[in-house]
């Protein structure tokens, strides 16, 4: 470990607020589950963490996914999963659900719907911000 | 809070999510394919012009004259090199990068 | 002040990891630290040292081993992206080091700030 990493020690204790946004539709690219993955691991870190799904992002909530036939992973129900590691916070934006059809109905996880200035604001009290 | 785009106007809709919901007085950095959408007369500049009265605008130089842009560019936009990037986020509490 | 780095797209196909390298040498000329740049998705492919681009081409895995070598800056390969992606230890440029993604999380929490360089 370098010098300057000894320096980014003593980090303990130190609560940020950190958002995970999620913009892209998943299977097609690997960022939704590779970005789900940051997030479960960031429970472990006592962290105030938030999840934002808008645009193509929305498309990872939808219920009913089937990937058999595509042979991927699965991971819609590790959304399920996320209130046990204390992962509550989930956000949609409702522009982007509007734009797709789509209503809370047709998720599998309970969300927050925000609109865009709501989510404007959300966005802006973050410390971190990480996107996929 | 400072947004950063990295994708142009006309092929992705990064730059419209991002100006919707970035919040009033924020500033927003476009960067790589981006940098188009302060161009004169595109499509996207329209997107940007109208973005300005609430909006800091903000184009990274090296990908403007990268793509042989950088005598387009609208006017109100501040035009940054890399070490103006550092800067703004530096300045900036936060930053959000609109992948 | 503490500016992290995270980089998502691997080098060649997408400009993202030359603009964070540029990005992390302003910072570092700003009199900022750069204390790590962590490789995440397709970015894992930033760490191998058995890329060989053409002469006049940039060679974008030296310039980050020697910003490691100059500046100490920690350079880290997500494991679980980068075993997908037949990453490991073996083909590791200088200044790489494969570790979790408890890393990034962490640089998180440790800077000041966290920037994000993708598609």
């Amino acid at each position: 470990m370098s010098d300057m990493m000894d320096d980014m020690e003593g980090g303990e204790g130190v609560v940020k607020k950190f958002m995970f946004v999620n913009r892209k539709a998943p299977h097609g690219t690997v960022y939704a589950l590779e970005g789900l993955e940051v997030v479960l691991i960031s429970a472990a870190f006592d962290q105030d963490v938030s999840m934002v799904f808008t645009d193509d992002g929305v498309y990872e909530l939808i219920k009913g996914m089937n990937t058999k036939g595509i042979e991927v992973k699965d991971f819609s129900k590790t959304y399920r999963a996320l209130e046990g590691y204390d992962i509550e916070k989930l956000y949609v934006e409702k522009a982007s659900m509007d734009v797709r059809g789509l209503s809370e109905d047709d998720l599998i996880v309970d969300v927050t719907v925000l609109d865009s200035a709501e989510m404007a604001n959300l966005m802006a009290e973050q410390d971190v911000v990480i996107s996929f | 809070m400072l947004n950063i785009v990295n994708k142009s106007a006309t092929e992705r809709n990064s730059i419209e999510s991002c100006l919707r919901m970035a919040a009033k007085g924020t500033a927003v950095l476009l960067i790589e394919d981006a940098v188009y959408a302060v161009t004169k007369g595109s499509e996207g500049a329209e997107k940007v012009q109208a973005a300005m009265a609430d909006l800091k605008i903000y184009a990274l130089g090296p990908d403007l004259e990268a793509r042989g842009m950088a005598g387009r560019v609208l006017d109100g936009v501040n035009v940054v090199d890399y070490g103006g990037f550092v800067d703004l986020v530096t300045e900036h509490n936060t930053c959000q990068s609109w992948l | 002040m503490k500016i992290g780095i995270m980089v998502s797209e691997g080098p060649y196909n997408h400009q993202a990891s030359d603009t964070a390298y540029l990005f992390a040498r302003a910072a570092i000329e700003k009199g900022h630290s750069v204390p790590r740049v962590f490789f995440y998705h397709d970015g894992v492919n930033n760490s191998t040292k058995l890329t060989q681009p053409p002469q006049d081409d940039r060679n974008v895995v030296n310039r980050w081993s020697k910003l490691a070598e100059d500046h100490g800056v920690d350079l880290v390969v997500c494991v679980a992206a980068g075993m997908r992606r037949g990453i490991t230890d073996d083909i590791l440029a200088p200044g790489f080091r494969i570790s979790g993604l408890g890393q990034l999380v962490e640089a998180g929490i440790q800077c000041d700030r966290l920037v994000t360089f993708g598609d």
